[in-house]
């Protein structure tokens, strides 16, 4: 393993030994019935975060095989979430079960394959042309086009933008591709607790109740800022230079944003509070890549192209 | 050996439709009880098994059809032996008494799983219930009746199909109901099958 990607994975151990030892303090402290709830929910998302760390952590030291089956299980479980909330009907069958076990496979094998003209092409060509016309073998013509549009979307976001964090592997950039990857978790995660944080501190004008009543305009700007400022200090993991640093996690951090402001707006039309109950604390899969489904191919494209050799 | 099949079987239903057990009307709880649930494709049965805790599990026999799980030597095995399952006829011999089986079993003081549609419904809505489950009611009016709400199962396996998709299903228990004084069997079977529909639409 990377001697710097070493030092960040123990890195974020100590982090979140920390953050343990403040959520044990404050759980102590907490007396109205209130602060306990949230000092609660803060440390079920801190057992989670281990949880996360060390399987993402322990797969990216493993290596790039074990990295992408990571990611293919993620996506796997994101879009199962996805499904389960959004309706279908008996004319979809076929085309959820290629989905599931003949389109995703094949994406990522193409990625393991490193054969990247044709894993940029196969989802939004190949299987968007090829699942609606299987949809029409079976003869339901009710809510076609919203079907087909469900069933697009759903490989979208949960297979194709995902997977764009595990490509970063296929980019020869001067430094450890694995280092990429981890570059990216880290801010659009950072950007979230940070929102998260702000919020909860100073967080007044809610941005927007019908989407997402929790994020505020106060949690947005000051956790963002706060992460790309995170992004910046964190260049040494990268090829960039410390502005360009700055550039790219404030570009990470706008569309991690988007993506999880998107997310809730499906599941918001969908009646729906989180995407699953997977994780404690957190609710889904999906509710924890939300934003890395934005943030993930923008930062891959502005990577392939700008600072590739 | 057969422990750890069973223990397998639970394992990858879990994997494969989730099969969570959501408790919403009652406890998981060993006492007699009837589970009486809707009806949407073969995995109805080890779902609901797989959500249930080892504890209630052990002592629950799900009901299945004679003419379907009995035909071949595979499929016995699987109801009979992993899932404990009682066989019945779904159309008995005129006088002959297909629910003496599970009569035996509630009387022994274990919990039976039944699905009151009899066969899996083609539609989006939930058939009328046969009347088995009147029957077993009055026959044993301390037992609970908990409906179960089994959703997303037609679109994991529908009827026709052998392509399973590998959506999360969820388990509903809801309150216990039992006979009305006076009930007749067409009220009460109309008032069941509303405790199961109206667990489908999630609080």
């Amino acid at each position: 393993m990377n001697a710097t990607l070493a030092t960040v994975l123990y890195g974020l151990v100590g982090l979140l030994a920390l953050a343990s030892a403040i959520g044990f303090v404050l759980g102590r402290r907490a007396k109205s019935p209130e602060a306990v709830k949230t000092v609660e929910n803060l440390n079920a998302r801190i057992r989670s975060w281990w949880m996360m760390v060390i399987v993402v952590g322990g797969a990216i030291a493993l290596g790039d095989t074990v990295t992408i089956t990571l990611f293919a299980l993620i996506s796997f479980m994101a879009l199962r979430e996805f499904w389960t909330l959004t309706p279908s009907r008996r004319g979809d069958h076929v085309a959820l079960f290629l989905s599931f076990f003949v389109v995703l496979p094949i994406h990522y094998l193409l990625l393991a394959d490193e054969w990247y003209g044709l894993f940029v092409i196969f989802i939004p060509v190949y299987a968007f042309l090829m699942l609606p016309a299987i949809a029409t073998l079976a003869g339901d013509t009710n809510d076609f086009l919203a079907r087909g549009a469900k069933v697009q979307w759903g490989l979208m976001l949960t297979v194709y933008s995902i997977s764009h964090a595990p490509a970063l592997l296929l980019l020869d950039t001067g430094v450890p591709a694995a280092l990429l990857i981890v570059y990216l978790i880290i801010v659009v995660q950072l950007s979230d607790v940070f929102q998260y944080v702000w919020g909860k501190l100073i967080g007044r004008t809610r941005l927007s109740p019908s989407v997402s009543p929790s994020k505020t305009v106060e949690g947005l700007i000051g956790g963002g800022l706060c992460a790309i400022l995170a992004g910046t200090f964190l260049y040494g993991m990268t090829p960039f230079s410390p502005l360009q640093a700055a550039g790219m996690s404030a570009v990470i951090v706008t569309a991690g944003f988007f993506g999880g402001f998107v997310l809730s707006a499906i599941k918001r039309d969908l009646k729906a509070k989180d995407w699953g109950t997977i994780i404690e604390g957190h609710g889904g899969v999906l509710d924890r890549v939300d934003s890395l489904t934005f943030a993930a191919p923008l930062f891959f494209h502005m990577t392939r192209y700008w600072f590739t050799m | 050996m057969t422990a750890l099949i069973r223990r397998f079987l639970v394992v990858l239903v879990r994997i494969l439709v989730g099969a969570r057990g959501d408790w919403q009307g009652c406890e998981p709880d060993t006492r007699r009880r009837v589970y009486f649930a809707n009806h949407g494709s073969h995995f109805d049965t080890v779902a609901v098994m797989a959500a249930l805790p080892w504890e209630v599990r052990r002592l629950t026999h799900p009901v299945a059809a004679r003419d379907y799980w009995g035909k071949t030597r595979l499929r016995r095995f699987i109801a009979e032996i992993l899932l404990r399952a009682v066989l019945i006829d779904r159309q008995p011999v005129p006088g002959s008494q297909p629910l003496a089986p599970l009569e035996k079993l509630l009387e022994e003081g274990r919990s039976i799983l039944i699905f009151p549609e009899g066969t899996r419904a083609e539609g989006e809505e939930i058939a009328p219930f046969k009347s088995g489950i009147y029957r077993l009611a009055l026959a044993f009016p301390d037992a609970e009746l908990v409906p179960v709400h089994l959703d997303n199962l037609k679109r994991i396996l529908p009827k026709g199909s052998w392509l399973v998709v590998p959506i999360t299903c969820t388990a509903r228990f809801g309150a216990p109901i039992q006979v009305g004084p006076g009930e007749d069997k067409v009220a009460f079977l109309k008032r069941a099958r509303e405790a199961v529909k109206a667990l489908g639409r999630p609080a």
